[in-house]
């Protein structure tokens, strides 16, 4: 039976079950050092000396860096970006001149032991001259540091897009609808903060940084041409991984300074941040603010849409550039027809930790915004919620459906969907027409219980290529090297899927290598769900290149022809004589062994499209939102592992009730974090989850690679704000009250008081 | 800085004779210094209970433990639950069910649901479910935890019928 589509175990866990794993902090090298940032304890404020006498006296430091000690090393760079102007934007790896966010990395202290490292970092005192600062994106641009480069606002820039005849579709509308939303700030969180080892090795004159994750060629390029180096004297690599969530690998300060110290001090260099670090100074994402008009017909078909909005991406522009704003103007029309649009998007930059990409960046926003606006318009006209996106939904036969606009560089044309049938699927599978009848007789008995329903488009599968080499090994084992990373969702499992398929080993006998730069040339990293529709297809490419070379090399062995044999687990057979020899034999019988190149090329992305229905509760006294079930309906074209998928689509899930409900990042006044701990940033718990019920298809496979696959990591978040808002309405019966997300129950409590 | 002090802590039923300063956390100490690093370190202020370890065979969080505290006490980790090769049957359910994804939290929901299971074998699903609230996890939405454990539950009292008496 072929492996593919098969709820198979992992083949990563037994390590992660026993304690066995290698995650960051887990790395020890003898002579190792601890790493410690000093960071800004104000928002914004003029740098104008640090004093490091103190801290550099203690016993047991052994150095203390500021901007001064690494002048040198230029700010960091954008992996991703297509805007132009946005370099003076760039955060240096230690502070000059301004501090821009409490959390600025202001000095480096290196010390034998962590504790030490840390009450050294206490002694350093930064005299900062403070300033006001901004904290709110919507407000006129401000200058991003007043006295060393006079003229710089913080807009570093406005994305507009547009198609179609907006003044037509306006001067004709039945309707104009208006709405302002906004998405609250918060993140992804991965479980184990950041951290990385970097190793010197004088003889061979490379630096070696373990902890790597997401994109480590990127990486290995970016901080080799930083620190002045040839390319192969830096090298990545990646252990196990506490969760990516899209922010965990971008580079950050903390991963050049580690190699610079390893380089410049001799000696390894251990950081592992602490969880208030972490909440300070990884990034940060979401807040945006979102105003729409809506140009309608009697029957609630959008005509035409206009949206301004304001992206709070904080203190600096980090290395997605503009991805989160760029993706947000290219896929807020969704699912539907919209004939006609534009949209003005503005990069703010505030004095709140620098944000960038967190699963569904630009989807979790713009599905709020969009699926409210649905909801506005059904109430205005005074129509079904459901109708109103069935009358707007692209139809099937529009396929493939041309946006006629760029997302990242790529022309945004959804490959395949059956938008329609998934909607009536969903529907019949919630039993739609009796669950309401169901809330409706529990709000007549006085219950505060409401049901919302949201559509979603994912995108998925993000170029250029991907590369994978393949190698038979002894003992009927097959090595796979791809250049990607794992973040810990379980790409090995996949990966040996999809090979084990063509060849027919079992998934075990498949041993997948990500995330180490010194064993393939090249490697575009795992994030935009793009690992098995890249990777994977380049792994299919590579193990039918594989078969194809076996049947030649085996042919003369078996006496026979090569369209005479087939590939049965992981032995070439011969149908006509019943001849066989395994590809573990056949490679040890070949000078150079067995061995096989996949190279998968893609310049447009898949786009996954999906359905949530929330149901929940909420508690007129307390102002709490319960969720009490919750419903992921979410096509994505081939499932490699059914097991896998549901996980992520749970988890994801979790994460999205999360922004939905509980998580934010509050500042005061003086730009303060309030939310820099576990016990301020609230996470769901088993407690607040409800059963998540997956719904998983496979009605349009992606024309677009050999799988027919489409990225399956971040459906399961995409439209949790939506739903849970609309469910939110319904609940209390007042169409229209949630425009802000996270629904918390003090902003609830105050909009009911204000509203009532 | 501190003088230090000698220490032996038994952990899975070994002695580690350490020297740490008062102030080293038992997390700290059992991952740097007795080099088991299956103990992990989510926040350090006693919320995520990534570094959940059984003392005298009772959850703890060993951040908010020093590890002078723990002196002369049963310390229990994730390294000594399974038995050789013969995973321990919270750990194959947690395979078996997909119960994680990152695997960082796992060793603090394996440890909590020990000692959990060990002391109250018959426990209730609600009850279940609110224990194991305690702990975060980021990746999987914690549906596939709560499976995991019950079927180890169920498991483990098949295999000790008279265990609770
Ligand atoms: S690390 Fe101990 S509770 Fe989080
Ligand atoms: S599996 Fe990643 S935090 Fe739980």
């Amino acid at each position: 039976m072929s492996a593919l589509g098969q709820p198979l175990k992992r083949i990563e866990d037994r390590p992660l079950i026993t304690g066995t794993g290698r995650f960051a902090a887990d790395e020890q090298r003898p002579g190792q050092v601890h790493m410690r940032v000093v960071r800004s304890p104000v928002a914004f404020g003029r740098l104008v000396g640090v004093d490091t006498e103190e801290a550099a006296a203690l016993p047991g430091v052994r150095a203390v860096w500021t901007h001064a000690d690494i002048a040198d090393l230029p700010p960091i760079d954008f992996r991703m970006t297509r805007i132009q102007g946005l370099d003076p934007y760039r955060q240096y790896v230690l502070a000059k001149d301004y501090v821009r966010y409490v959390g600025d990395p202001v000095a480096v202290v290196f010390a034998d032991d962590p504790y030490v490292a840390e009450d050294a970092a206490e002694m350093v005192f930064c005299d900062i001259e403070e300033e006001d600062a901004c904290l709110d994106a919507t407000l006129d641009p401000v200058p991003f540091m007043p006295e060393t480069l006079p003229g710089v606002l913080s807009e570093p820039a406005c994305i507009v897009k547009a198609y179609g005849d907006l003044d037509a579709a306006f001067a004709g509308a039945a309707h104009v609808i208006e709405l302002e939303v906004k998405v609250g700030r918060h993140t992804g969180v991965p479980l184990e903060t950041r951290g990385a080892l970097a190793v010197y090795d004088a003889a061979r004159d490379v630096i070696t940084m373990y902890g790597a994750s997401k994109v480590p060629h990127y990486n290995r390029d970016s901080i080799a041409r930083m620190l002045g180096l040839p390319q192969d004297h830096v090298q990545l690599s990646e252990g196990h991984v506490g969760g990516g969530f899209g922010i965990r690998g971008e580079l950050y300060p903390e991963d050049v300074l580690v190699c610079r110290g390893a380089h410049v001090l001799g000696v390894p260099v251990k950081w592992v941040e602490d969880r208030r670090e972490h909440l300070l100074a990884a990034n940060h994402s979401r807040d945006q603010v979102h105003r729409m008009r809506a140009a309608v017909d009697a029957n609630g078909f959008i005509r035409g849409l206009a949206d301004t909005f304001f992206t709070d991406q904080g203190g600096y522009v980090r290395t997605h550039g503009g991805t989160v704003s760029d993706l947000a103007a290219a896929l807020l029309p969704g699912p539907y027809v919209i004939p006609a649009y534009r949209v003005e998007g503005h990069i703010r930059l505030t004095n709140k930790t620098p944000a960038g990409t967190y699963r569904a960046p630009g989807r979790y926003e713009t599905t709020f915004a969009r699926e409210r606006l649905m909801d506005a318009i059904a109430h205005r006209l005074g129509l079904d919620p459901v109708e109103v996106r069935k009358v707007n939904l692209i139809r099937e036969d529009q396929m493939p459906f041309d946006r006629g606009i760029d997302a990242l560089g790529t022309h945004v044309v959804y490959d395949s969907g059956k938008y329609h049938d998934l909607l009536e699927r969903t529907l019949a599978r919630v039993d739609y027409p009796a669950l309401q009848a169901r809330f409706a007789a529990r709000r007549a008995a006085g219950e505060k219980v409401g049901i919302g329903l949201a559509f979603f488009i994912e995108k998925s599968g993000l170029g250029p290529r991907d590369r994978v080499t393949l190698t038979v090994l002894p003992d009927d084992r097959i090595e796979v090297v791809t250049g990607v990373a794992s973040i810990g969702q379980g790409i090995e499992t996949a990966m040996a899927q999809i090979c084990s398929d063509v060849v027919g080993l079992p998934i075990e006998n498949i041993r997948i290598i990500h995330g180490q730069t010194e064993r393939i040339s090249e490697g575009y990293g795992a994030f935009a769900s793009r690992v098995t529709v890249m990777t994977g297809s380049a792994v299919r490419l590579a193990s039918q290149s594989l078969q194809e070379t076996a049947f030649a090399q085996a042919a003369p062995l078996l006496q026979t022809r090569p369209d005479d044999l087939d590939l049965v687990g992981g032995r070439v057979v011969a149908r006509s004589s019943g001849a066989a020899i395994s590809l573990s034999d056949l490679a040890a019988q070949l000078p150079e062994g067995l061995t096989a190149e996949g190279v998968f090329e893609a310049d447009h992305m898949t786009y996954p499209y999906g359905v949530h229905v929330a149901q929940v509760k909420v508690d007129p006294e307390t102002c709490g939102v319960a969720v009490e079930r919750y419903l992921v309906a979410y096509d994505v074209g081939r499932a490699i592992n059914p097991m896998m998928i549901d996980g992520q689509i749970v988890g994801a899930a979790a994460q999205g009730i999360g922004g939905a409900l509980l998580e934010e990042f509050v500042y005061d006044e003086a730009g303060q974090p309030l939310a820099a701990s576990f016990a301020d940033y609230l996470m769901p718990t088993s407690h607040e989850m409800p059963p998540v019920d997956v719904l998983l298809r496979e009605d349009a496979p992606s024309p677009l690679n050999p799988l027919g696959v489409k990225g399956a990591g971040e459906g399961g978040i995409t439209a949790v704000g939506a739903a849970i808002a609309a469910a939110v309405d319904d609940a209390l019966g007042r169409p229209g009250l949630i425009d802000r997300l996270p629904i918390s129950p003090n902003r609830l409590h105050a909009v009911l008081g204000a509203r009532a | 800085m501190a003088d230090k002090r000698a220490v032996t802590l038994n952990v899975n039923g070994k002695d580690y004779r350490i020297t740490v300063e008062p102030r080293r956390t038992l997390a700290d100490a059992l991952r740097d210094d007795c080099g088991l690093t299956g103990t992990h370190i989510g926040c350090e202020h006693g919320v995520c209970g990534a570094c959940t370890v059984l003392v005298d065979n009772r959850p703890v969080r060993s951040c908010l433990m020093f590890a002078v505290q723990a002196e002369g006490r049963n310390v229990r980790t994730v390294e000594g639950l399974a038995n050789g090769e013969e995973l321990h049957p919270l750990q194959k359910a947690f395979w078996e069910k997909h119960g994680l994804q990152c695997g960082f939290c796992t060793p603090g929901f394996l440890m909590l649901a020990t000692g959990i299971l060990e002391a109250e074998p018959d426990i209730s699903d609600e009850d279940l479910r609110d224990v194991l609230s305690s702990n975060l996890c980021r990746c999987t939405g914690y549906q596939n935890i709560i499976k995991a454990v019950r079927a180890a539950a169920s498991e483990m009292r098949a295999c000790q019928p008279s265990a609770s008496l």
